[in-house]
């Protein structure tokens, strides 16, 4: 820690973990086909620069690992008791100020070169302030689901956030401000950042730039209740081109057709209103996800069921059967009805 | 390598086991001083922070004589030891009452505040969250007072009995211990409560 | 042997009616009774909440499994932490520290034997009251339900709006009632330290174990007391329509965390420091060496227990604080790696030229000291905030702090088990079983909890009842669960051992060990009046004074 260059000692780490934690490593080489949410395959500059602080700690602590261990080790080895032992008591020692001392000073060191290196990447991560180009979107976290809202674009969606490309040439990170409408939740899509929480009454920020295209996933990460475990998450990155035409066509009211008039009366006239908007209809309610565009999204349920005419209409049926414990109650739909329904919701496109 | 260090602090922190009364009373406290710290910090986190009214300054009015008496009391009470442990039980019953009148009087002033806030004003623990925060700190040590008051007046029960004696001077001592602890925390909850807050 | 008959009057020979010996147990103020109340209270829970372990591991096999429903599975990991801390490891810490202390400074008693019985009791009540749930959150005319919070409750999830019926009342109320329960044992086991030390033993010269304990029992009075107080709180927000964490009126939701990890922080000081005092009488004596630096490793406990208490907002890496915040507790975290570095390496140095005897309890140290460098060591990892960012509320998180808990705490539990077995029983446990126990059990740990460190690293958030197939958890969840199972042999193996050694174990004589400390100086079991009289000391090492009057330990302390 006493080096000159700092930067110098730290690639030497690096490299000492590549022989030690082969873990880390590993993980980097192999990251997408391994697991799409692999903490060490980062795709955003947050991502990376705790991906580059990761790798100097596990770095560190294995170093420190493989110290202790080879004490733990020599010493269990060495001084155990022999078969031929002569049954005299070992020397007796009591301690000795020296050694003491050593290993109090050492690990200070260690201690400080570990807090300076977090300390850099919290205000690498923390005090980015927002370019002017940048997206910002709003996530509100609900008891299964999420909500974004564009609200310089002028978007409601749900459950699959859309962000541009931010590459080199034209940086566009997205700025996200996380709210929450009950209790906590936290956003977490490993690859393009670390997690932030979403808490009533306690709002929150966070910051991602990916830089190639494609879909990333996450999922909640604070306890929120009987479905956390299916509260997913899906950030597609797209590039500008097609970034720009998702908003304008979410920008559209919903489409009106006609023969689907049937299953609209019974979805306005039924429950549906109160929990769902559709923008140009008289559905405007805001406890569930926003249905204008429900056809352009891959899943329903938060990512539970890809988004097909089964599965849609077995959880207009029931729910529960898809997401137990989701708040959205059975509705009592005879067969007729369902298939109405589920034929007008496959018109929002 | 060896504790002479140790041994020199060591002097001082010989204990044997008749203080162990006044040991226990110490943790004691020290564990109910963590509980009001807790609710004080509540009560300063939240200052400022109800959605709606009242505000303290709309409610309150300080509590100064009653103050007054709860602080006296520590006085009486600390003559009162003093004065068994000389063996004057007589002077000791007489501060001792002295003590738990104080004692009384300042509940009563509380009770007729929270009266006067809950039934003339309408201003109750649900109200906002001062009256959250207010009712459950000023309550948490009224309820110290409380107990307080039922331990005092066991032991004048007994003295009135004629069954206090010089000897049992240690154990009075303890007990005074913890009323002087109920006096200390009002200074801090009459600080937060009407000087700060208000 | 004649003083037996005196010692445990309950194994006497001559027929006794069960009643009586049942109403002298519940009725008992001695301090080895209700140590050994708590450690059968504590093993009992073990089970239980063991149970609930493999329950939740074995619904988390695979992914999209459905052997429990969301809701139970919630409720499970609520139970299983809750019971784990709260009636697992405290209650078998407050056991030893109840049976070993006086015995090891020399005492006849704790120095509240009334306040000890009432201790314990609140504590036996508080976890009877968390199970009654299951029957009686929603009335007893209704089905109950056991609380599915967490265990740490994050508000508002426990307010009335989302937590409906009584569940979480019984688990605010269970940890409010034996939370009196911990602060009373505390302030015995502080008096007890304090005052009733036998002549001759000074601060200075008694066992690392009561220094341990000693710390312990101060962290339990400044940690315990504010989760009381935000018990309190919660019980005025659930009854009288208070507003403490009610998020709709202003509430805070973000002071909860704080007041919880107040607590919660220390909370696992607690837990561990206990472990650290087994660790510290068995590896001297199997090492057959004074504990190295005895003063430093006291300095350093005293420096855990007070680092401890600012370090709690790690758990709160990322409910969105400050960076100066961040900075703060990333630092003060860290600092605690430097004393507990020194207590790590001292008992290295305790080992270091010994004559190191592999017998079962030495064994679980040398496993503890493993584990607990590692699990230490995630911790750092976790201590970095921006790592913890990725870590936190992940499965690296469980893997961290069930590699301490058990992997350190456990390890040096049925280490301290084997080594004071010969004394609380009066007979030697089986070696074999021991071993046997040992190895089944590390295999066991070692496949569940190394492996589980691997989909934390793959984004696998905890708490969740089923996931996703496709993102690379699926092997390692599996691998997981079959180390469960190996555990559970292991546990069986240790209770077969302790049940066939109480009953057909050699009589152990009362200092098996060669050891040093007073409690070997006493029949096995000991006396109800423990020492026939008062012990006199001048050294650390009374014992060993004694085997060797020409070269005492005085002579160089
Ligand atoms: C008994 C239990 C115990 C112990 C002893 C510890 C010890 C430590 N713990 Fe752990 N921890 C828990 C139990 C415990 N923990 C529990 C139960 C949780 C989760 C609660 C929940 O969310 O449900 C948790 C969670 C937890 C978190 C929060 C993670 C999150 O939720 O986001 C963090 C973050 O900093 C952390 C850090 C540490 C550190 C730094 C130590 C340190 O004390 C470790 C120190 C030890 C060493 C470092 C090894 C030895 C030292 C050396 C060999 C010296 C040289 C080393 C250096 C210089 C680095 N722990
Ligand atoms: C003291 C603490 C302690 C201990 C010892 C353990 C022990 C174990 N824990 Fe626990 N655990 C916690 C404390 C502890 N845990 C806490 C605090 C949480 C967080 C809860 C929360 O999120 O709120 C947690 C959460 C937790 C989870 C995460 C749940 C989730 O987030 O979804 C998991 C998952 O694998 C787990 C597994 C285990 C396992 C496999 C063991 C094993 O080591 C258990 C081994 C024991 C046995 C296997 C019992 C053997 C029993 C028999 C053989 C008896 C059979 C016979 C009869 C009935 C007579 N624990
Ligand atoms: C009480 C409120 C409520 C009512 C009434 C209600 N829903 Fe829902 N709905 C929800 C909630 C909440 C969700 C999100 C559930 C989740 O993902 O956990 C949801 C989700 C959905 C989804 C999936 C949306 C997506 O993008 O994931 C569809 C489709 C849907 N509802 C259709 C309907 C129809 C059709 C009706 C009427 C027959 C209806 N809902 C009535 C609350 C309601
Ligand atoms: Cu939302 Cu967990
Ligand atoms: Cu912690």
């Amino acid at each position: 820690m006493r080096s000159r260059s700092p930067t110098k000692w730290r690639t030497w780490m690096t490299q000492l973990v590549v022989v030690i934690c082969g873990v880390g490593a590993a993980f980097a080489e192999t990251a997408p086909p391994f697991s799409p949410t692999n903490i060490f395959a980062p795709a955003s500059t947050p991502a990376k620069s705790i991906f580059g602080l990761s790798l100097f700690v596990l770095a560190v602590t294995g170093a420190i690992f493989l110290v202790v261990f080879a004490l733990l080790l020599y010493s269990v080895v060495k001084f155990r008791k022999r078969r031929n032992d002569d049954g005299r008591e070992p020397p007796q020692v009591y301690g000795s100020n020296q050694v003491e001392l050593a290993w109090t000073i050492v690990p200070i060191l260690i201690v400080i070169a570990l807090f300076m290196a977090t300390a850099r990447v919290i205000a690498v991560v923390q005090k980015t302030a927002p370019p002017g180009n940048a997206i910002t979107v709003t996530a509100i976290g609900h008891q299964f689901w999420w909500e974004y809202r564009y609200l310089d674009l002028g978007v409601v969606t749900a459950n699959e956030l859309h962000v541009p490309v931010s590459d080199s040439v034209h940086p566009t990170p997205t700025f996200i401000k996380l709210l929450s409408a009950d209790t906590d939740h936290s956003f977490w899509v490993p690859r393009l950042g670390g997690k932030t929480d979403l808490i009533p009454n306690h709002p929150n920020s966070m910051w991602i730039d990916p830089q190639e295209t494609g879909v990333y996933l996450g999922q909640c990460a604070q306890y929120c209740g009987t479905q956390h475990a299916k509260m997913l998450l899906r950030v597609y990155v797209q590039s500008r081109d097609e970034f720009d035409r998702w908003i304008r066509q979410q920008r559209r009211p919903a489409v009106v057709d006609d023969t689907v008039s049937e299953g609209q009366r019974i979805f306005e006239t039924t429950a549906c209103i109160n929990c769902h908007a559709v923008s140009g209809t008289v559905a405007n309610g805001r406890f569930g996800p926003d249905l204008t565009h429900l056809m352009s999204r891959d899943t329903i349920g938060a990512g539970a069921v890809p988004n097909t005419s089964e599965n849609l209409r077995r959880w207009i049926r029931n729910p529960n059967t898809i997401k137990p414990g989701s708040l959205m109650p059975a509705m009592e739909l005879t067969e007729k009805e369902l298939d109405a329904v589920t034929a007008y919701l496959e018109t929002l496109r | 390598m060896n504790a002479t260090s140790m041994t020199m602090t060591e002097a001082r922190l010989e204990w044997n086991p008749s203080d162990r009364g006044r040991v226990a009373m110490l943790c004691l406290i020290a564990a109910e001083a963590a509980i009001f710290t807790i609710f004080v910090v509540a009560y300063v986190f939240y200052l400022g922070k109800s959605l709606t009214g009242p505000l303290p300054k709309d409610v309150l009015s300080v509590p100064i004589v009653y103050t007054i008496c709860l602080l006296s009391s520590s006085l009486t009470i600390h003559f009162a030891a003093k004065s068994l442990r000389r063996g004057e039980i007589k002077s000791f019953g007489v501060l001792w009452l002295a003590t738990i009148t104080l004692g009384a009087a300042f509940l009563y002033g509380t009770g007729i505040e929270w009266y006067r806030m809950i039934y003339k004003e309408g201003f109750t623990i649900s109200t906002n969250l001062f009256g959250t925060t207010y009712y459950s700190l000023v309550g948490l040590h009224a309820f110290h007072v409380v107990v307080g008051l039922l331990s005092l007046s066991i032991v004048m029960v007994f003295t009135l009995l004629g069954r206090v004696r010089a000897e049992h001077a240690e154990r009075i001592d303890v007990l005074s211990l913890y009323w002087h602890f109920v006096d200390a925390v009002w200074i801090v909850v009459f600080t937060v409560v009407y000087v700060i807050g208000r | 042997m004649s003083t037996d008959a005196i010692a445990m009057p309950s194994t006497a020979i001559a027929p006794r009616p069960i009643v009586a010996t049942l109403h002298e147990w519940v009725t008992t103020v001695d301090h080895k009774r209700l140590g050994i109340l708590y450690i059968i209270y504590a093993l009992a829970f073990l089970l239980i909440a063991g149970v609930e372990a493999m329950i939740i591991r074995i619904q988390l096999i695979r992914p999209h499994n459905n052997f429990v429903s969301p809701q139970e599975f919630n409720r499970l990991f609520t139970m299983h932490g809750t019971t784990m801390i709260f009636f697992v490891i405290m209650p078998f810490m407050f056991g030893f520290a109840n049976y070993l202390i006086p015995l090891m400074i020399g005492a006849r008693d704790m120095a509240f034997p009334r306040l000890n019985a009432f201790s314990f009791w609140m504590t036996a009540f508080g976890g009877l009251l968390l199970y009654f749930s299951v029957v009686g959150a929603n009335g007893l005319y209704g089905a109950g339900n056991a609380p599915d919070v967490g265990w740490f409750a994050y508000a508002p999830l426990t307010s009335q709006t989302f937590s409906v019926g009584h569940s979480t009342d019984f688990w605010i109320l269970a940890l409010l009632i034996s939370g009196f329960g911990s602060i009373g044992t505390a302030i015995n086991i502080i008096a007890t330290v304090l005052c009733m030390r036998c002549p001759g033993m000074t601060l200075a010269t008694m066992p690392l174990f009561a220094w341990l304990n000693l710390i312990m029992a101060d962290l339990v009075i400044l940690a315990v007391s504010p989760l009381t107080a935000a018990q309190i709180m919660l019980l005025i927000d659930r009854y009288l329509g208070g507003h403490f964490f009610d998020t709709q009126a202003g509430g805070s939701a973000v002071i909860w965390m704080h007041f919880f990890w107040v607590f919660g922080h220390p909370e696992v000081y607690i837990l561990v420091l206990p472990a650290f005092a087994f660790a510290s009488e068995i590896i001297p004596v199997f090492s057959r060496k004074p504990i190295f630096g005895y003063s430093v490793m006291v300095g350093a406990t005293i420096a855990i227990g007070f680092i401890s208490m600012s370090v709690w907002a790690h758990h709160m890496f990322t409910v969105g604080m400050s960076s100066a915040a961040n900075n703060f507790f990333v630092i003060s975290t860290m600092a605690i790696a430097v004393p507990t570095g020194i207590k790590i390496f001292n008992w290295l140095a305790t080992m270091w030229g010994g004559k190191i005897e592999f017998k079962t309890p030495m064994l679980f140290c040398i496993a503890f000291l493993f584990q607990f460098l590692i699990a230490g060591l995630t911790g750092i990892m976790q201590g970095a905030a921006p790592f913890d960012w990725h870590l936190g509320n992940s499965y690296f998180v469980v893997a961290h702090f069930h590699y301490v808990i058990v992997g350190g705490i456990l390890f040096c539990l049925f280490g301290a088990f084997y080594y004071w077995f010969p004394k609380m029983s009066g007979k030697m446990y089986s070696e074999t079983l021991g071993k046997l126990h040992f190895w089944i059990f590390i295999i066991g740990f070692h496949l569940t909890f190394d492996f589980m460190h691997i989909p934390g690293l793959l984004g696998m958030p905890r708490r969740i009842y089923t996931y996703e197939p496709g993102r690379g958890w699926d092997t390692w969840n599996f691998i997981v669960t079959i180390g469960v199972f190996f555990q559970a042999a292991g546990i069986l193996v240790f209770l077969g051992n302790l049940i066939w050694s109480y009953f057909r174990g050699k009589a152990a004589g009362s200092d098996p060990w060669d050891a040093w400390t007073l409690e070997w100086s006493t029949n096995s079991p000991p006396p109800a009046y423990n020492f026939a009289s008062i012990p006199v000391v001048k050294s650390r090492r009374p014992l060993w004074d004694l085997k060797h009057p020409n070269d005492p330990d005085w002579n160089y302390e």
